[in-house]
C-alpha cells in the first residue's frame, strides 16, 4: 500500500512548486514550477486511481493536455515580453502595478 | 522490492526538484526538472499506470522540457554575468514559511485516505490492464463517458498553437 506515501510525496513536490515561485524572479523558472505543481496533482491522481478506478489516469491525460497548451502560450508570452523589456526579471515587469 | 523502488524514485524526484528551484543556471534548472519527471514517470509505473507512463516521458521529458530549453537557449537568459535572480531574505522567508505551513498543512491530511468502501479489491487495475492492454485502460472511458471533453481539449490545443504563433510573431 503505497497510497498515504505517494500522496506524501505529491504534497511535498507541490509545496517545492510553490516555494520556486515565491523565491525565484526569472519568468521561466517560475514557469516551470507551475509545470512541477501540475505533475504533483498527476501524481495525486494516478496514486488514487489504483484505488479509485482508472477514470483519475483519463484526467492526468488531460491535464497534460492543458499543460502543453499553457507551456507553449506562456513561452510565446515571455519571449514576446524579453523582445519589449530585455529582461525576464519580474521585478521590472509591472506594468499592472499602477 | 516496491517500497525500495518507489523510496528510491521519490528520493530523485524530490532531489530534482529542490536542484530545480535553486539552481542557479535556468538550463541547470530545467534538466533537474526532467530528472524529477523521469522519476516521476517510474513512480507511474508502480501505480499501474503504464500508458500515462510513456506520455509523461514523451510529452513532458520530451516535447515541453525541450520547448522550455529551446526558450531559455533563444533568450540567451542565465549567462554568467546575469547575477542570481533569487529574492532576498523577505522572499526567502515567505518561500519557507509558505512551503512549510502547505506541507504541514497536507501532513495533517495524511491519515485522511478514500474509505474502503470506496476502494476498488487490490490488484483490480493491473487485472483491468492484463485484459484491456495499457491503451485500451485509458480510451474506454476517454471515448465514452470524456468525449465532449476530449474534443474540447483538440479545440484548446488549436487555440494554443494560434496563440503562441501570433504572440511570438516579431510583429503583431
Amino acid at each position: 500500500m503505497l497510497l498515504g506515501p505517494a500522496l506524501a510525496v505529491s504534497a511535498i513536490l507541490f509545496s517545492i512548486g510553490v516555494a520556486g515561485v515565491l523565491l525565484r524572479r526569472n519568468a521561466i523558472i517560475i514557469f516551470m514550477c507551475v509545470e512541477l505543481m501540475l505533475n504533483a496533482v498527476n501524481l495525486t491522481f494516478i496514486a488514487l486511481a489504483q484505488q479509485l478506478g482508472p477514470e483519475g489516469q483519463v484526467f492526468v491525460f488531460f491535464v497534460m493536455a492543458v499543460a502543453a497548451a499553457e507551456a507553449a502560450v506562456g513561452l510565446a508570452i515571455i519571449i514576446a515580453i524579453y523582445r519589449h523589456r530585455q529582461t525576464l526579471d519580474l521585478q521590472y515587469i509591472n506594468l499592472l502595478r499602477g | 522490492m516496491t517500497q525500495f523502488v518507489f523510496w528510491t524514485l521519490s528520493g530523485v524526484a524530490i532531489l530534482g526538484a529542490l536542484l530545480c528551484i535553486t539552481g542557479r543556471n535556468p538550463v541547470m534548472s530545467a534538466l533537474s526538472l526532467v530528472l524529477t519527471l523521469f522519476a516521476l514517470a517510474g513512480i507511474y509505473v508502480l501505480f499501474d499506470a503504464h500508458f500515462i507512463a510513456v506520455m509523461q516521458i514523451i510529452v513532458y521529458a520530451g516535447a515541453i522540457m525541450v520547448l522550455f530549453l529551446f526558450v531559455i537557449m533563444l533568450l540567451n537568459v542565465g549567462r554568467p554575468d546575469a547575477g542570481s535572480d533569487v529574492k532576498g531574505k523577505v522572499g526567502k522567508f515567505w518561500a519557507g514559511f509558505l512551503g512549510a505551513a502547505l506541507i504541514a498543512e497536507m501532513a495533517a491530511m495524511w491519515r485522511l485516505l478514500p474509505g474502503e468502501s470506496f476502494r476498488l479489491p487490490a490488484g483490480t487495475l493491473a487485472g483491468l490492464t492484463a485484459q484491456r492492454g495499457a491503451v485500451g485502460l485509458i480510451a474506454e472511458p476517454l471515448f465514452r463517458a470524456y468525449l465532449v471533453p476530449f474534443e474540447i481539449t483538440s479545440v484548446l490545443l488549436l487555440a494554443a498553437v494560434v496563440g503562441a504563433v501570433v504572440l511570438a510573431k516579431r510583429k503583431l
